[in-house]
């Protein structure tokens, strides 16, 4: 049973081992011979224009989540609809059930106010 | 895949965790469209989602034994006993709190939903016939305690509890799902019967199989808080609200029975020489840290915290004989000591007041003088939760240390006696301290509506009732495994 994994491990090793000898290679053989223009942070070959550090609005967050689970919504309905002739009743109910409580968390969300921009 | 016709799960086999589902819905839509600023129409609805809940697992899974959506669920006797029991907690959870959040400000509608969806993560738990199914049950119920260990959100020290119970609780789910994934990678099969079958023939692949084990141990002994997986029990008992912290102490407790008993107890019966040595160790750890560290705190939230793995530790006793016998002493013993505890949390709900948390071993000094019928309720909590003769706790304790001598480790059973003799010292303080203790200050002062008080003494009062009558509770208790 275990033996079966043997490839696994050797390419485990063999993987590590390339990725260890290439980095380590340019690490010792490389030149190096640092200048202060070297060193200096730069955009596109130009000085910095500003701080990479920026805020932005916690809501990106809900939109990405809100786009996830609609998305998902998506690729649920896809697969059930070509099969729907061979689920029958049950399994139109059950889909019916799965967006009814979509529809209820969506509800939630929307009259917390979590899609109110302003 | 061969073109099997469909077969339409039967949907009445649960219908309790319908039900519940279907009105955490209501309960949540309700209180979206409520302008009630308690939140009374949510409360409500949700006590009486809760009572009709146990009114119908009573109906359809009492002495009922079946499965169904092809063997992911299954409808028992011990599921509908270990259901009842988390359905009866959580109602009196709910009904101890509404005052509490009221006065801090956290009374939300989500502290509804997420408790019935906690309490529905418990219910599939105890159902589960499946590894998806019990992995399922266990998620949920815990990520919504996480989320209602977090509901003050302006509290650091609640916050700081979240986070722990968060990061410790993600590792023990992969510890169990880890070790899941070791039995499905033996048995090629996620059903716990066939995987019970699997275990009894055991051959060259014991070790991966004795491998998922200790890991699927590891992760059931993180929800249960058992010594050496409970850092965070203290952390979280303490700085979670008191009615959250009533929740993980009491239901949680009571779910995690259930997932030691299909997963282990019952699920891997056959491995029972394999599992029995690790339940042994983790009670005798239980026992000694509990006892000895409980002695020393000042805070009752604290105190409950460490007294908790010593009854965790006569709990995984019962486990150790894997009997029915042993597995009903240790379910009476879980259910016995949640009511207690509910109860004790109760009373700390019942002196807590705006600013005032009252969980100082020190707030309950002159009691009596206050409210003598709390006191006695305390009295009566105290001595049970000691396990003094004549009470509901003795009687769990004795079914327990009965089941262990008769599976051979009379010497566990000593260790734990002592360690009960010690726990009467830190229970019986705080007896002492509401009768023979003058109050200081303002003292403590019962607040809380007519309902609540009513609820807590009839509370208190069962204690009582069942430590004079447990033969009830014992034959149920017995029932649900034969």
């Amino acid at each position: 049973m275990l033996e079966n994994y043997l490839p696994i491990l050797l390419f485990i090793i063999v993987g590590l081992g390339v990725g260890v000898v290439l980095l380590a290679a340019g690490f010792i053989l490389g030149p190096r011979k640092p200048s202060e223009e070297k060193l200096s942070p730069y955009e596109c070959g130009f000085e910095a224009f500003e701080d990479s550090r920026m805020r932005f609005d916690v809501r990106y967050y809900l939109v990405a989540i809100l786009f996830i689970i609609f998305d998902l919504e998506i690729a649920f309905l896809f697969p059930w609809a070509i099969v729907l002739d061979e689920i029958g009743l049950f399994g139109f109910a059950s889909m019916g059930v799965f967006l009814a409580i979509l529809l209820i968390g969506f509800l939630y969300e929307w009259k917390k106010g979590a899609l109110e921009w302003e | 895949m061969t073109n099997e016709a469909f077969e339409t799960p039967n949907l009445l086999l649960a219908l309790p965790e319908i039900w519940l589902l279907a009105m955490a819905c209501v309960v949540l839509v309700v209180d979206l469209f409520s302008n009630d600023r308690d939140h009374g129409p949510a409360f409500w609805l949700t006590q009486v989602t809760l009572l009709g809940g146990i009114i119908i697992t009573v109906s359809t899974q009492w002495g009922v034994d079946a499965t169904t959506f092809s063997g992911t669920y299954v409808a028992d006797s011990l599921g509908a006993l270990l259901k009842i029991g988390i359905l009866v907690l959580a109602f009196l959870g709910f009904a101890y709190s509404r005052d509490y959040m009221r006065d801090r400000g956290i009374l939300k509608g989500e502290y509804y939903m997420l408790g019935l969806f906690a309490v529905l993560g418990m219910m599939v738990t105890v159902s589960a016939g499946n590894l998806l199914s019990l992995y399922l049950g266990v998620e949920l119920m815990s990520l919504s305690l996480y989320a209602l260990v977090a509901i003050d959100r302006d509290s650091s020290r609640a916050s700081e509890a979240a986070m722990k119970y968060f990061v410790l609780g993600a590792l023990a789910s992969g510890m169990l799902l880890y070790g899941m994934s070791m039995l499905y990678g033996v048995t090629g099969t996620l059903d716990l019967g066939e995987i019970t079958a699997a275990a009894a023939e055991l051959d060259d692949r014991r070790f991966l199989f004795l491998f998922g084990l200790v890991f699927m141990m590891v992760g059931v002994a993180f929800k249960f808080g058992a010594v050496p997986f409970h850092m965070w029990v203290p952390d979280v008992y303490h700085g979670a609200p008191t009615p959250v912290t009533l929740m993980i102490a009491t239901a949680s407790k009571v779910a995690a029975v259930g997932l030691f008993l299909r997963l282990i107890g019952e699920g891997l019966l056959p491995l029972l020489e394999s599992w029995q040595h690790m339940v042994v160790l983790l009670a005798v750890l239980s026992l000694l840290i509990g006892n000895t560290v409980a002695l020393v705190q000042t805070n009752i939230k604290r105190m409950l915290a460490y007294s908790t793995f010593n009854h965790v530790g006569f709990i995984l006793m019962g486990f150790v004989a894997g009997t029915p016998e042993g597995y009903a002493a240790s379910v009476f013993y879980a259910l016995t000591y949640a009511f207690t505890v509910a109860a004790t949390f109760g009373v700390v709900l019942l002196l807590a007041r705006k600013g005032f948390e009252a969980d100082h071993i020190t707030d309950l000094k002159g009691l009596n003088d206050r409210s003598p019928l709390f006191a006695f309720v305390v009295l009566i909590l105290m001595i049970s939760l000691t396990g003094i003769p004549g009470t509901v706790g003795f009687y769990a304790k004795w079914m327990v240390l009965k089941s262990v001598v008769e599976a051979g480790f009379v010497w566990l059973a000593v260790l734990a006696v002592i360690g009960a003799v010690v726990g009467a010292f830190y229970y019986l303080r705080l007896v002492r301290y509401c009768y023979f203790d003058k109050a200081e200050g303002e003292g403590p002062q019962p607040t809380g509506s007519g309902g609540f008080q009513a609820v807590l003494a009839a509370n208190g009062l069962l204690v009582l009732v069942a430590g004079i009558f447990p033969g009830t509770l014992v034959a149920v208790c017995l029932a649900a495994f034969l």
